[in-house]
């Protein structure tokens, strides 16, 4: 996983709510076996609408996507995720994210940037014609304007996403833990020990 | 020393800690991990490529649905019939693979045991109360119905529970969703939990797991429960459950996979000991009269635009908020809808009854009965009828009700996803409308501009028959 510091550049001042996963990214493109190639099947049906900010030149390859509350619900599809990275996002902004779709971006480097709805309106002002800049290690988003606003993380995320680490490699580190626990567990729940062998 | 009440979920929770780091993230345990074929081939990558083993693959079950065609699988001679979409007959192929590379148990396309992997958990015995089950689907919250702590993850989770059947993790916030009262007739689970979405929104338990309380969940059938716990997702939960009872226990004994001899009456001892304890205190409570929920149906592209099927399609200036108001005309061009429009006036051209919310053998009996001596209606262009499992097939055809559901003139199909979703030949054309007994209407879910109505499966029967969104109420009278 590449680590992520700081993003900057111009941001897709998409805005809209409760984007689903169906949108980010429709089904029909979920055939694939590889994790790469998804940003053309990004935000497809958006894509076909007027005026829409996805197929705007101005916006073509930016980092940063802008949107509205509940960014990412339905699906647990990881699609979601590749198919920003893909299409060249590694940030989102919105005033909440799903669940799954954080986590999903969180473990393939795409930094969720939780800010309440007065920043994003301010947001979608500037990405209209400026860059905005996003800090990670300072938890801060910047725009030329002086504005200036701070946002929560969790710091093991925080630390992952610096460093880039691969979670399951850390986890297989504890493989001892891990035996203990399933030694005890098979003592105590022996009826959930064993599935289908 | 009294220990503090504890809620349902605190207790498995409890139980499944490896470890806890110091910031509250904890190792947690996965007693149960099902695996299709859309979100795993890129986990199985992922361990070839790092050469990592699956630390248990005896807590794994693999089976194929979200792309599988519905129509027949083998040829008159007993030959497996080709998959036309080069991409899905891939993916499937790698699943077939994959699972018997690394030492799973696989369900293949061709067995009757196959079927979607939320019908095929519970029915298996796989899944079981307090266990933590996990799925590369966000609708695994279903297995919620049997008390169990299930939720949908992403793919690279699916690899990192296979690699360490473990996930790490940070508590949940507990809403506890409590409905009482007396349900209507033909007031179902489907209905429940739309209204409950309707009332919560589609973010009304981002961060939180749902626990379903009150004598209408304790009164409804473990296929019911299943339902309910199902669409927790739409309500923006990541998990949703009940606590399991002896209903539970006598659903799951004898299945397959569940405990037997002393091992059983050890799981029954430990499962009854986990109901949420007297005084335990929940993050947020939602309290629902029974009797305020009617027949439900959607509107939008969204599982919260609910309303009762006597209701009329809402204005946009109707909603307080201003994102809403603009999203729901966003949703009303979308799905071609006047607001004020009577929602029994609206006409469909597609019916399908099925998937991992509705399409077990309950569901089918419900359309069946709605079915049972009447036709669609000519204006109904496209309707299938699609059962969850082969089992659930099977069952089906020995009451007779796959000859009630094609003489009615609907199709009767082979186990999978379905039209749920829009990865296999079954879709809704584009500026069609279709009653569905799925879980998501958001735009282009069942088709590239298809119109998505959600209902239960007697409510899609009816729609059926009429050819319109109609209140079965007033098809099969009281």
């Amino acid at each position: 996983m590449e680590p992520i510091r700081q993003v900057e550049g111009r941001a897709i001042p998409f805005g809209r709510k409760n984007v689903d996963t169906d949108v980010i990214i429709p089904a029909h493109w979920l055939k694939t076996i590889s994790r790469d190639g998804l940003g053309k099947g990004a935000f497809e049906a958006v894509r076909k609408e007027p005026g829409n900010v996805f197929a705007d030149p101005t916006w073509a390859g930016a980092p940063i996507l802008i949107a509205g509350d509940n960014f990412g619900c339905g699906s647990s599809r990881e699609h979601a995720a590749w198919a920003l990275l893909d299409m060249g996002v590694t940030c989102v902004i919105a005033p909440s994210f799903s669940d799954i779709f954080a986590s999903n971006a969180f473990k393939n480097g795409v930094l969720t940037v939780a800010l309440p709805q007065e920043a994003i309106d301010r947001l979608m002002e500037v990405a209209q014609t400026d860059p905005i800049h996003v800090d990670l290690e300072a938890q801060t988003v910047t725009t030329p304007f002086q504005d200036r606003f701070e946002f929560p993380i969790d710091p093991f995320r925080k630390h992952c996403l610096l460093n880039g680490l691969d979670e399951v490699g850390l986890t297989l580190a504890r493989a001892d833990t891990i035996s203990e626990y399933e030694s005890k567990a098979t003592a105590q729940l022996p009826f959930l020990a064993h599935a289908t062998a | 020393m009294t220990q503090t009440p504890r809620t349902l979920y605190e207790k498995i929770w409890d139980a499944h800690v490896v470890e806890t780091q110091p910031d509250g993230t904890c190792l947690i345990y996965i007693d149960r991990h099902l695996v299709h074929e859309v979100t795993s081939p890129q986990a199985f990558e992922g361990l070839r490529v790092a050469a990592r083993k699956v630390r248990r693959p005896d807590l794994t079950l693999a089976v194929p649905d979200h792309n599988l065609p519905t129509t027949a699988r083998l040829d008159a001679a007993g030959n497996e019939l080709p998959i036309a979409d080069k991409e899905s007959a891939q993916q499937l192929a790698a699943l077939r693979v994959n699972a018997p590379e690394f030492g799973i148990r696989y369900i293949d396309a061709t067995d009757k045991e196959q079927g979607i992997v939320h019908v095929v958990g519970p029915e298996q015995g796989f899944s079981l109360p307090g266990a933590t089950i996990v799925c590369g689907d966000s609708h695994t919250a279903c297995h919620g119905g049997i008390g169990a702590l299930a939720f949908g993850i992403g793919t690279t989770e699916v690899e990192h529970v296979l690699a360490t059947q473990t996930l790490l993790l940070k508590q949940s916030k507990t809403l506890e969703v409590r409905v009482e009262g007396k349900l209507g007739k033909f007031v179902t689970p489907k209905d429940v939990i739309l209204h409950v979405i309707g009332v919560i929104g589609t973010a009304g338990g981002t961060g939180h797991v749902i626990e379903y309380r009150g004598n209408v969940f304790e009164e409804m059938s473990i296929e019911g429960r299943l339902t309910v716990c199902n669409m927790s997702i739409e309500g923006g939960a990541r998990a949703g459950l009940i606590a399991p009872d002896d209903k539970t226990f006598e659903y799951l004994k004898g299945r397959p996979y569940a405990p037997k001899g002393a091992d059983w009456e050890k799981a029954v001892g430990w499962w009854q000991s986990l109901a949420t304890d007297p005084g335990a205190k929940f993050d947020k409570s939602v309290f629902i009269r029974a009797e305020d929920i009617e027949p439900t149906v959607t509107w939008g592209t969204s599982p919260e635009d609910t309303v009762a099927i006597g209701g009329v399609v809402p204005a946009p200036e109707s909603f307080a908020d201003a994102s809403k108001q603009q999203a729901a005309s966003v949703s009303l061009d979308y799905m071609g809808l006047a607001a004020g429009t009577p929602m029994t006036q609206i006409a469909i051209e597609n019916v399908f009854i099925g998937s991992c919310t509705n399409s077990r053998i309950e569901d089918i009996r419900a359309a069946a009965e709605v079915l049972k001596g009447r036709k669609k209606a000519d204006n109904v262009k496209w309707a299938i009828v699609v059962p969850g499992s082969g089992l659930v097939k099977a069952q089906a055809e020995a009451e007779g009700l796959d000859k009630i559901i094609t003489e009615a003139g609907l199709e009767w199909r082979e186990p999978g996803c379905s039209a749920c979703l829009a990865m296999n030949p079954d879709k809704v054309p584009p500026g069609e409308r279709c009653a569905s007994t799925s879980n998501r209407n958001f735009t282009g879910r069942q088709g590239p501009g298809a119109r998505t109505h959600l209902m239960s499966p007697a409510m899609a029967a009816a729609a059926a028959v009429t050819g319109r969104l109609t209140d079965v109420r007033e098809l099969i009278g009281n």
